[in-house]
């Protein structure tokens, strides 16, 4: 990942994504209307979460495996990046169902997921904080991390399937995705956001793990 | 891994508790106080709440009593004895242990919680079964992920509070699914009803004893 032909792709991917996003055509739906646009922010942002606290989950064992300080350090940048698209993702979601569900917070089980979700990463980090010393921090902050990963699949995953009230597209007897992903051009635009929005969060990622890497060395020496 | 070993350690487990008994006495003092002021503020006779209220009172008092009686399992040893524990067991065979433990523990503390809980509040289940059965897969779910976060938080140099900050988010899609599963046995809906829950409960139980059983001995190596 040292090249730099992902970042660029990364931003022009986003460009493409707001520019298309705000200015191709949609289809008109009930209810949704222009608000399917944020189709391209919302939805790519659990895309990236679930993609970044996956890798971060993998540095993880990693670390727990080597021992080496670089993996850690790897895996909390993942984690606080992916922290930041889950928050993005809850406020353009409160957004997006304040004008199609009436209220911000409709205590959806997706919503209640997303919350719990941010509440575990945010013990991840209070974990963190309470650890003196730098390889105890690491190997104990991995298996918490490992072990969160493993208790927030049935969490993001499959209660949301099983709760009868959901008001996502695909849940409880609501009409799926294909609904209106089936419509190409909300297609063209969907998957290159996915693309994008999670390359610029990996790089985001890599420059926080560079800038601990230099600072790391200076305090070495 | 040894089998004989695993039994030798709940074993000393249940030897230790019972030495202590004021710890146990606690606990359950703890519990039945908790049930009398919730039963106290909430200004009840029994059989004036609504089921719904009545199932997620029982399953919080449950849940803060499992917090508070699994903490101890790590916090409470002190470090001369898990290092003995380290030079003569497998980590596997302690967590293991401890989690059958716990797991017991939590159980009869459930059903003594559960006794009580109906002699003041009344008891509206109906399918009594499937109610045991939320209680026998909750206390162990709460054993095996409370069990694996004590040693977590052990490690900490707060672990009271951050036992509960690190356990809470973790344990709640499993109590979300006892606390359905066990409004499923309050209204005596057909058992054919529950099925997603309780296979989702045991697997839900298996993920996190399985991640606990992997995790553990890089957890006791530090």
């Amino acid at each position: 990942m040292k090249k730099n032909w992902w970042k660029i792709l990364g931003v022009v991917l986003v460009i493409y994504t707001i520019t298309g996003g705000l200015l191709l055509n949609v289809p008109r739906l009930n209810i949704l209307n222009e608000t399917i646009r944020n189709l391209y922010f919302h939805v790519p942002m659990w895309f990236g979460m679930v993609i970044l606290l996956t890798i971060s989950m993998t540095y993880g064992i990693k670390y727990l495996r080597k021992g080496d300080i670089k993996y850690d350090e790897r895996s909390v940048e993942f984690a606080k990046i992916g922290t930041v698209f889950n928050v993005m993702g809850l406020i353009s979601g409160a957004i997006w169902a304040n004008y199609t569900w009436g209220e911000p917070w409709s205590g959806d089980a997706k919503q209640n997921a997303a919350a719990i979700c941010l509440l575990i990463y945010f013990a991840y980090f209070v974990l963190r904080n309470s650890l003196e010393d730098e390889q105890q921090r690491g190997r104990v902050s991995a298996i918490y991390n490992v072990f969160a990963y493993a208790a927030m699949i049935p969490l993001l995953f499959i209660l949301p399937r099983l709760s009868p009230d959901s008001l996502h597209p695909g849940n409880g007897g609501n009409p799926g995705f294909n609904f209106y992903d089936i419509d190409s051009k909300l297609r063209i635009i969907f998957y290159p956001a996915i693309i994008g929005w999670t390359l610029i969060g990996m790089w985001l990622a890599s420059l926080q793990i560079r800038m601990r890497a230099i600072k790391r060395t200076l305090e070495d020496n | 891994m040894k089998k004989s070993q695993i039994l030798t350690l709940i074993k000393k487990e249940f030897l230790s508790e019972w030495r202590q008994r004021y710890a146990l006495n606690g606990m359950i003092l703890y519990l039945a106080s908790t049930i009398f002021v919730c039963y106290m503020s909430f200004g009840l006779k029994s059989g004036n709440i609504d089921t719904i209220t009545w199932n997620a009172l029982f399953w919080i008092i449950i849940l803060f009593t499992a917090v508070n009686a699994v903490a101890k399992s790590f916090i409470q040893e002190n470090d001369g004895r898990l290092l003995y524990y380290y030079s003569i067991a497998r980590p596997e065979s302690i967590i293991i242990s401890k989690i059958i433990y716990n797991a017991i523990l939590l159980l009869v503390l459930s059903l003594i919680g559960m006794l009580v809980y109906t002699l003041v509040m009344g008891n509206p289940i109906q399918d009594i079964g499937v109610y045991l059965l939320a209680v026998v897969l909750g206390a162990l779910g709460f054993s095996s992920s409370l069990t694996m976060i004590s040693g977590i938080a052990s490690k900490a140099s707060n672990s009271g509070s951050l036992m509960a900050v690190l356990s809470f988010p973790i344990i709640l899609p499993l109590v979300l699914m006892v606390i359905r599963l066990s409004k499923n046995a309050m209204d005596g809906l057909d058992r054919s009803v529950s099925t997603d829950e309780i296979l989702i409960l045991v697997a839900i139980n298996l993920l996190v004893g399985a991640a606990s059983f992997l995790l553990f001995p890089y957890l006791w190596k530090s």
